[in-house]
Parts: structure tokens; sequence; C-alpha cells
């Protein structure tokens, strides 16, 4: 009996080991890429030709603002400083000030990114909600060439709708729903109903992309051996499918969901656009098309340290589904 | 010879997208040259007007045909699209094949590189780009050619590598060949389609892309226009002329759906070549004749079969790889089934274990398992019994466990379904059963994973789990083909010892004579999908009487086999199921074969041992054609 | 002239040592058989000699002297186990063979070669433009064995090129290796781990197990009167090889 326990022990501390290795390893991917992603952001502002403050201040602004600008970025210091000027601001959470309105980018971006967040993960879960089950009954359903016609009206339908672009789901969600019916705004970020549309117009193509992937996963796995195994112990379909197919169906379509948020969260520039929603898209575009570079190199920081630390969580979670992920990669 | 269509084109999908595709490249082609003039023509009198007999999708702010600029706008549109795609696909490829020819080292930081960039979404790079370059038709273009070049480089790697691990570019690496030539000759045609494919999926991800920068103002600017600053111009207007904002849409739909139903279309020519494999079983009452009741049947009998016949649907008729096979089983016996592979045999063990699934067909005169007809009641009625009675262990213990889940859960779950134990019970029985197939440590594997298993202790376990019930069969399907010798012999001595310590029965498939010899008390031999000669295993090296029974045993090596003769071999092919001859199955490869074989069937007659199916059985051996030994 | 030497051959992945010191002569103009569990390293052993396998320590010999790995000529070729991967789908078997001859021919003297080469296997000449999809696995390994001689070998290695075959079929590949071997009077590594067929075809044998070859001689004294326990075990698991078990 004290040998089992010990035993049992053994393997646990072992399990445990590999674990702590595995995200480990994970979190310095992550740091690495967080790095990158910083002096990417901070080269940003550099590599732009020509003097960025004149760029955005225009050919008309007094040299003196131009200078006082310069000033105030540090633009005028040698590189190296610059560099470390940035990551010590950086660790203070200090994104640095619009060259246009000196406002503080880093809460002009907390308070945009909540009303964008706001939009991206709603669509996210909706698009779950519906692409994993629709994906497994489908697949369920049409196996072994059974049921054409149920099979080729879904990847018909799926295919149109990820062929709709989200800006033109949007303008038609809004010209159908808004400016025909009425029904809700057609624009604007107030109460429940304002999110509809967005949500909708963010979760359409993603959702039909997705029911496809998991079907096709599905159907493969369903054809695999261990199912056959599974179907040779009589268990019952829901089991054999669920317990069985699904998790070995999901990993591909995990390691696909973290590149959908973050393309979720992108996305949402376009939406935000359509609906005049006052969230971290419309910012870029807006800071993009007037220059305003502290403000985008801020944007492009925040939203590229969310898509890698999403990937992470998700490469953690497929290894929490399938241990095998976590052997083999160094 | 019959011309061929493409296969894209045999698909309704194929069909819709190409056609789209043809018109979408007439009109970038003509559009311009034929309403060029026309779709930038203003007229100031008739601006914002909605649709009209002239205008028929009505006009902008400028009162310019808002129809004919959406025809014309699809030569810059697809342009870009095809622009960027290239680009961005060319530098896939590039950074794709760069890690499989650099040396190792410098290959890893490229794939290193890669993943990193892979890790930001494109749109994030794309306003990078635009940032640093400018807003400008080219920053768009450069920058959307590299977001889209991460993931393709990361699929020309993934299947290149693939390719490159195969024994044939080792083959011509042996035989001298530059790498570069390994790379445009093996690799590159072997991972063709999927990239063409996946280039066809990404172009329209480009023209979205594209289209986005547009319509956000920071992708093509005025006065040039394409779809997304049609749309965006659109949206402005939205009230005034909601078609405006459409028109543009449906062409971005319709080319979308061109490109990704072309895609579509020719992965599924290309790839999915679809296995039929097992589903659920059906086995139906062929006809009910009067003999097949249990009630007269051998209550003795664990398996009874008769006229066992599978059959699938075919393009040309049903095809039927297993034909009228009757096999019994007493408790404690075990039969072995051999034969090439294609005659059946496999087929046969999965039909005795009720798992041909749809649209297999299994019909028989008899199929009773233990006492019970499995013809009869609905699919699920005998789960029961079949779960806890009938166990199977296939070929590749590699691929019978499910990777994902602890052997404890795959061990238990059966019993606590079909036995009703409780967790704690089934893993206690679980633990029990894997110490029963000699494997050390049992609660520590039980939570193990099957990754963390060798080969032969993957096919214990798979025995384990049939020994959680108290089977009263075993239908082992090659189980130790996948094995090393040593690993082989000690699973058929595990097969054994529970057989003779339960009287457990035992249907054991094999293609190699040796191996069903050495445990089995009554061989099957099986050519195209019927049983050509039953006899039992102690006279099979002595008294086999079929030609075919008597090349498989000489063509197996032994420990004793005679070095100055060359091994018998069996001339030609084996029959393929969709074309069964008239006659005997064999006449075709029989060294005896006369007129009579290739127009009557001969049946199985009972002979001094055991049964065969030969209509020369009695005759000699032809002399056979010795190879001269040289000294 | 022909001999194939190991001499300490060691080939590590990371921590892991697959060959250990491995040293072991194939005499010339004989097949050495060489046999041991999967993992024991047999494969690997062929493959550092062909330049597929990284050696951290040693040197592989052809007649004293380095193998050489570069250029068209090339005296070791490989036949490998599984004959769906071991010809290019792409390719007609015709120039998956042309492609391992050592000089560029023109155009009729090549397939004058390729036809001659398929002759040696027992193949139809006329099924040169045939790609592999035609062939059967027993066919595709024919053309394989063709392939390795069509570089002009001294040395040939076959890893288990019988193990992915029907039964049937191995007998055909096995009377063809001995009577290439007979014919040509090649040096050959015959990787297997099945010993009949081992005994059947070399006339010597080496024993591999865990990176190390455990034990080597003429086949007939091995297998006769094994000096270590690892061959008897291996000699017992042979299905007839030990007492037979009764129902």
């Amino acid at each position: 009996m004290t040998a089992t326990v010990a035993v049992a022990h053994a393997s646990a501390r072992r399990t445990r080991g590999r674990w702590t290795r595995f995200v480990l390893r994970r979190a310095r991917r992550l740091l690495i890429s967080l790095w990158i992603l910083v002096t990417a952001s901070f080269l940003m502002i550099q590599l732009v030709p020509g003097d960025p403050v004149r760029a955005a201040l225009g050919t008309s602004a007094p040299a003196e603002l131009v200078a006082a600008r310069r000033e105030q970025l540090g633009l005028d210091e040698p590189l190296l400083d610059q560099y470390l000027t940035y990551l010590r601001d950086l660790f203070t959470g200090d994104l640095g000030e619009s060259i246009l309105t000196q406002l503080s980018v880093a809460e002009t971006i907390g308070q945009r990114l909540l009303a964008t967040l706001s939009l991206a993960l709603p669509a996210f879960v909706v698009t779950f909600a519906f692409a994993v089950p629709a994906g497994v009954a489908l697949a369920v359903a049409t196996r072994q060439g059974r049921r054409r016609r149920t099979e080729l009206t879904f990847v018909g339908t799926s295919i149109v709708l990820a062929s709709i672009p989200e800006f033109v789901v949007c303008v038609a969600l809004v010209a159908v729903f808004a400016v025909n019916l009425g029904l809700v705004p057609a624009a604007g970020r107030d109460g429940l109903d304002s999110y509809v549309l967005p949500v909708l117009a963010l979760a359409v193509g993603p959702a039909a992309v997705l029911a496809r992937i998991v079907r096709v996963e599905m159907l493969a796995v369903l054809d695999a051996d261990y199912v056959r195994t599974a179907r040779a112990k009589r268990l019952s379909a829901l089991r054999i499918n669920l317990r069985h197919a699904l998790p070995n169906a999901v990993t591909a379509t995990l390691t696909l969901s973290g590149l959908m948020l973050a393309t979720m969260v992108a996305g949402t520039v376009l939406v935000e656009n359509v609906f005049a929603w006052p969230g971290l898209g419309g910012t870029i575009v807006s800071s993009i098309q007037s220059r305003d570079y502290p403000l985008v190199q801020g944007a492009v920081l925040v939203y590229g340290a969310i898509a890698l630390t999403v990937n992470t969580l998700v490469d953690v979670a497929i290894a929490a589904i399938d241990p095998r992920s976590m052997i083999g990669d160094s | 010879m019959r011309r061929r269509r493409p296969e894209v084109l045999r698909t309704p999908l194929g069909i819709v997208g190409i056609t789209l595709l043809v018109i979408l490249a007439l009109l970038a082609v003509l559009a311009p040259l034929v309403w060029g003039d026309r779709a930038t023509a203003t007229h100031t009198d008739n601006m914002l007007a909605g649709p009209s007999p002239e205008h028929w999708a009505g006009t902008d702010n400028l009162g310019r045909d808002i129809l004919f600029r959406t025809l014309v706008a699809t030569r810059l549109s697809i342009v870009l699209t095809l622009a960027a795609t290239i680009f961005g696909v060319g530098l896939g490829l590039l950074l794709g094949m760069a890690p499989l020819l650099l040396p190792r080292r410098l290959g890893r930081l490229v794939v290193a590189f890669v993943n990193v960039l892979l890790g930001f979404p494109s749109l994030l790079m794309v306003l990078f780009l635009a940032v640093i370059l400018g807003v400008s038709t080219t920053s768009a273009l450069l920058a959307i050619g590299i977001a889209i070049a991460p993931p393709f480089a990361r699929l020309v790697y993934a299947l290149g590598a693939g390719v490159a691990e195969r024994d044939f570019v080792a083959a011509a690496r042996i035989a001298g060949v530059h790498p570069l030539r390994i790379m445009v000759r093996h690799v590159l045609p072997n991972i063709a389609e999927p990239l063409v494919v996946n280039a066809t999926v990404t172009a329209s991800s480009v023209l979205l892309a594209f289209g986005g920068l547009s319509f956000l103002g920071i992708g093509v600017q005025a006065p040039q226009f394409d779809w997304g600053r049609l749309m965006q111009d659109g949206l402005a207007i939205i009230y005034d002329n909601p078609l405006a904002a459409l028109a543009p849409g449906v062409a971005f739909v319709l080319t979308g759906l061109a490109l990704n139903l072309t895609g579509e279309a020719a992965a599924g020519t290309f790839g999915a070549k679809s296995r039929i494999r097992t589903t659920r079983s059906l086995t139906e009452r062929r006809s009910v004749s009067p003999r097949s009741n249990t009630r007269d049947a051998d209550t003795d009998l664990v398996l009874d079969v008769r006229d066992l016949e599978i059959a699938f649907p075919g393009p040309y008729g049903p095809v039927s790889p297993v034909r009228g096979v009757s096999i019994a089983l007493r408790a404690g016996e075990a039969v072995g089934i051999v034969g090439e592979s294609g005659s059946g045999k496999s087929m046969t063990a999965l039909a005795v274990a009720q798992l041909v699934e749809e649209p297999g067909r299994v019909t028989a005169e008899r199929l009773t398992f233990c006492a019970t007809d499995l013809r009869s009641g609905r699919r699920t009625a005998h789960d029961a019994l079949l779960g806890t009675s009938l166990a199977v262990v296939f070929q590749d213990p590699m691929t019978s466990l499910n990777p994902v889940m602890r052997l404890g859960s795959q061990l238990g779950e059966a019993a606590r379904r079909h036995q009703g134990l409780t967790r704690r019970q089934a893993s206690a029985r679980a633990a029990d059963r894997l110490r029963a197939v000699h494997l050390s440590d049992p609660e520590r594997r039980l939570r193990q994973y099957p990754h963390e298993f060798s080969g032969g202790m993957r096919q214990r376990a798979m025995i384990a789990m049939g020994l959680m019930g108290t089977p009263r069969l075993i239908v082992a399907d090659e189980p130790t083909t996948a094995l090393d010798m040593t690993v082989q012999r000690q699973v058929l001595d595990l097969l054994q010892e529970i057989r003779r310590k339960h009287g457990t029965a035992l249907l054991l498939i094999s293609h190699d004579v040796s191996v069903v010899s050495s445990i089995c008390e009554r061989v099957l031999v099986m050519y195209a999908g019927r049983i050509v000669e039953d006899l039992p295993a102690a006279d099979l090296y002595t008294q086999a009487r079929h030609p075919y029974t008597r090349a498989l045993i000489g063509a197996v090596p032994e420990m004793t086999t005679d070095l100055d003769a060359p091994l018998a071999t069996i001339a030609g092919q084996p029959v393929d199921p969709r074309h069964v001859p008239d006659g005997c199955a064999f006449a075709a490869r029989c060294p005896r074969v006369t007129d009579r074989c290739r127009q009557e069937e001969p049946t199985l007659q009972a002979g001094p041992a055991g049964t065969v199916a030969c209509w020369h059985v009695g005759d000699p051996l032809p002399a056979e054609t010795k190879e001269v030994a040289v000294g | 002239m022909s001999r194939l030497d190991f001499e300490d051959v060691t080939v590590r992945y990371g921590h892991h040592t697959v060959l250990d010191g491995v040293s072991l002569t194939v005499p010339e103009h004989q097949i050495m058989g060489l046999v041991g569990e999967s993992g024991s390293g047999k494969s690997t052993l062929a493959r550092a000699a062909v330049g597929l396998a990284p050696l951290s320590r040693g040197r592989v010999l052809l007649d004293g002297r380095p193998v050489q790995s570069q250029g068209r000529r090339r005296p070791i070729q490989m036949v490998f186990q599984d004959p769906s991967s071991s010809l290019d789908p792409r390719m007609s078997i015709g120039r998956s063979i042309a492609e391992a001859l050592p000089e560029r021919l023109r155009r009729a003297p090549q397939r004058a070669e390729i036809a001659r080469l398929l002759r040696l296997v027992h193949l139809d000449p006329d099924r040169a433009a045939d790609p592999p999809a035609r062939l059967s696995g027993g066919q595709r390994q024919r053309v394989a064995i063709a392939r390795a001689l069509a570089g002009r070998p001294t040395v040939v290695l076959a890893d288990e090129i019988t193990s992915a075959l029907d039964v049937s079929v191995q007998g055909a590949i096995l009377n063809l290796v001995r009577e290439m071997q007979r014919d040509s009077g090649l040096t050959m590594l015959f990787i297997s781990h099945n010993l009949a067929v081992v005994r059947y075809v070399a006339t010597h044998v080496a024993v591999m197990a865990a990176g190390r070859i455990v034990e080597q001689g003429p086949t007939d004294r091995v297998f006769a009167a094994p000096a270590t326990a690892y061959t008897r075990k291996l000699l017992a698991s042979m299905p007839g090889g030990g007492p037979r078990p009764g129902p």
C-alpha cells in the first residue's frame, strides 16, 4: 500500500515537472516575443522617413513648436538613450503623449481598449458557442458520405458567409436592421441594443470558418483507429463523439482560435469604423491618418501584447487537453 | 481513351467557382476599356440619385454611376489582390523552404523567426508598415504581402519537412542529387496541391484585407478607386442610396466566393480521398431459412457464423470483399485466418465484432455469439453482451488507443457502462487487469497517457481492455504485425495464457502462417473473400492441399528452410474484389490451373485433414522449376 | 574490393546515444545480416554509412578510405523499408531510376540502361513510364532495388526491405536479393528483425542491442550456438523457435 502511494507521488512529481518545464518554455518564448514587439514599436517611430514631428504637425507648423515637441519626445537624444528611456517609461506604464492632443497615450488607449474588448470578447464567445456544436453535429451527421445534400448545403452556406467581409456585413446589417427596419441603433455605443449589430458583424465570418474547420477535423478524427476501439467497447454514441473524438478534434481548432481572437480584436477596427464605436480601432486609424505616431506606437504595442498573450494561453490550454503537444517542442 | 474533365470541374462547387473566376477575369480586362469613361464622368445635375433606368444602382455625391464604377473597379481590386498574393506567397515560399536548405542551426533560426512573426495578427503588421512606409497603395500592397507570408511559410515548411523525411528524398540524397534540385524535383511537386489550395484561399483574404484598408482610407488613394474605396464612399451616403455601399459589397462577396469555392473544390479533389471505414454495424437477416434458428445451434459454440457476406456500394454495383464465409468457434478454441492483404480476413474479423459500418452491409444465414442472434434487434441491443463478452485487439497499438485520455479511463469506461461499476471499482479492476497482462506498476500506468508506453505495452493494454469484462471470444486482427519479434512472442504467449486460464475462444487474423500455426488449433486460409482451405494447424505444413496454402507456407522462410532452394512465390496480383473472376478466383495465379478452374468455382470439400476448395487436390504437383544452385 | 568498415561509430541525438561505439566489418562480396529489436540502432547504423545520420565520433571506411559523400558517384546505396514512401509519387519509375545514374547519358543509352535495370529486377521495361501508384508494394521494392543498383554501388544497404510486404511477396524479394548478390558479387548489409529472413539471405550476422553490437559471426554458427543471452532470447522468440505452447 505504501509502495503504491509512493509510486503515485513519484508519478505526480514527474508530471508536474514536465508541466513546469513546458510552462516555463512557453513563458520564455512569450517574453522574447514581447521584447521583439517592444523594440519594433520603438523603432517604428525612428524608421519614419524624414522628421516624424514635422510630418505630424504639417508644413505650416512653426519651427519652435516642432522643436519643442521633438525635445518633448526626446528625439534629439542618442538612439540608445531613447531606447532605455522608452523601456523605463514602459515599466511605469507611461506610453508617452500624443503629438497632436498632448493627452496621455496610456489613458486614451485604456479607455478605448475597454470599448473594443466589450465587442471582441462577446463576438468570440458567440463564434465558439455556434461553431463547435454546429461543426461537430454536421461531422457526425455527414460522415462516410451520408446526407450529401445536408453536407453540400452546409459547405455552400459556410463558404458564402466566410466570403463576406465584415465591413460588408456591417453595412448590410445597418442597411437592413437600422435603416430599413429601425430595430436597433445604426451607430454609437449606447445600451445593450447597440451591441447587437457590431457583435453579429464580427462573429458571422469567423463562426462560418470555424464551423467548417471543426467539421473537417472531426471527420478525420471519427475515422481514427481509437474511435474504432471506442466503438468496439460499445460505448454510447454520445461518449464516443464527445469524450473520444471531440478533444482530439479541438486541438487544431484551438490553435486557430488564438489567431482568431487576435484577428477579432484587430477586426474591430473596421467594425468600429462603421458603427462609430469609440474603440481602439478607430483611434489607430485616425492616428495613422493624422500621423500621431506615439498613439499608433502605443496601440500597436497593446494589440500585439494581447495577441501574443492569448496565443501563449491557447498553447497551454492545448497542452492540458493533449499532453503529447508538450513533447517535441524546444 | 475518354477525355477527362479536370477534377475541379466535376463538383457543383467547383463549376460555380471557376465560372465566377472566368467572369471576373473578363470584367477585369474589359470593364475599364468599355465603361472607363462612364465610371468617372460626373453629373452635378444628378447627384445622390436612387436606382433608375439610366443608373441601375444610382449615382454618388458627384453624380457618377455606381454600377459602372463598381464594374470598372474590378480591375484594380483584382490586380492588387493578385499582386499582394503573389508577393506574399513568394516570400512565404522562400521563408518556408529556407530551413530545409540551410544548415541546421541557421534553419532553426528561420523557423523561430517565422514562429514569432506568426504570433502577430496580420492587420497589426499592415498598420505597422503603413506607418513606416506612409499611406499609399504600394505600402498597403507590401504590407499585406508581408503579413500573409508567415502563415504560408509555416505551411510550406510543415509540408516540406514531411516530404523531406520520406525515403525517396533520402534515396535522392544518397544518389548525390543536389539539395536545390531535390527541392524542385521531389519536394515542391509533392506539396504543390495543398499550397495551391491555400494560395487560393489566401487570395480571398487578401482581397478582404485590401478592401478593408481602402475602406479605412489607408489603402488605395483617390482618384483611384477599388471596391473598398467605393464601400467607404457608399457608407457615407447610405441613407441616401444604400445601393452605393451594397453594390461594391456584392462584388466583394462574389469574388471571395469565386476564390473560396474554387479552393474548396480543389481541396476536395486533391485531399479528401475518403477512406471507407467502420461506422456502425448493420446486420440484416438475409433469408430466414428454417435452419437459422438458434435453438438447433450447437450451444457449445461461442461463435457460429454461416455464409457471411459483406457488401459495400461501389460505382459499378456492390463490391463484396467477403463472400460466404462460415466460422464456428468453441469455448477455448483458437482459430487463425491467414491470407494476403485484400483477402477479406480483416473485414471478416470486423463483421464478427459487429464493427462493419454503413454503407457496408453484413448479411449472414447465421450470426450467433454466445447463443444470441446478433442479427436481431436494434444495433444497440447487444451492446452489453458484446461490451463484456467480446474483446477486440487491433493491429496498430500506436493508433488504437486514444492519445488524449489516460489509460485508466480508457480501460474503465466500458466496465462502468456495461457492468455498472463505480469509478473506484472500475479503476481497481483496471489495475488488476493490467497486472494480469504483466504490466508492472499498474496503478501508475492507469494515470499515464498512451504516448508514455512502448508498442508492446500498448498492445498489452489493449488486451487488458478486452479483459475488463469476462470475454468469451477475443478477435485479434494482426495483433503482432506492428511489433518486434520478441514482443510478438510475448503478446502471443499472453493470448495463449488467457485462453488457457479462462477458456476464452480466439479468432486470430494474420498474414503470417508461422504466427497462426504457432498458437492456433485450426487454420482457415482465405483468398478473394472466400475460405479456400480449413485444416488443423498441426497438419498445416504436411497436409495442406490447396496450391495457395502451399505457396503461402513456402514463401515464409523458417529457421529450418533449405538454404539452397529459392523460396516459393505466387505469380501475379491478388484479386481485386471489384472484379472477381468466374470460376476459381486463384486460377490466374495457380500452377495447376485447367479450363475447369476458369469456369467452375470449387466448393469446400472434406478431405483427410480438413476441407479444401480446389478441383485438383488429388493431382500431383507439377514439377517445380528449380533454380540451379551455384556452388 | 568493397569492404565496409564501421570504426567506433557513435551517433547522438541531443542527450540520447543511438549508436555507442559500433565497430563492424561487412566482408566484401558477402551479405551480412544485422538483427535486433526496434530502437537498437540498426537503421541508424545504415544511415550513418550514407551520411543521413551525423557521426559524433568514429568513421565509416570503404576499402580503408573514408566514404565519399559529395558528387554524383556514390559507391554505397540504400534500399528502404516502406514501399509507399520509397518512390516519389510524382515521378515515373524510369525517371526515379535515371536520377540515380552516376553520369548523364543521352536519351537512347539512358533508356537502354533503365530497361536493363528493370529487367534485372524482373520488371517489364515497358513499365518505365508508369507512376509508382500503378505498382504493387513488391514491385515498388523491386524498383527501389533497381534504383540502388543504378548508382553502380559496391555496397548496398537494405533496411527492412521486406517487413512492410505481404509474406507471399517477401519470398520473391528475398530470392531477388540472393540472385543479385550471387550474380554481381555485391557487398550487402541486410537489416531485418526477422531472424529466419536473415538466416536465409546472409552468410554473416551481427546482433545489435541498445546501440551496441553484442555478437557477430557466420550466420550458421551464431544461430546454432549463440554466445549471448540476448541472441538466445531473439532466437527463442521466433515462431517455432522455442517450445511450442500447447492448447
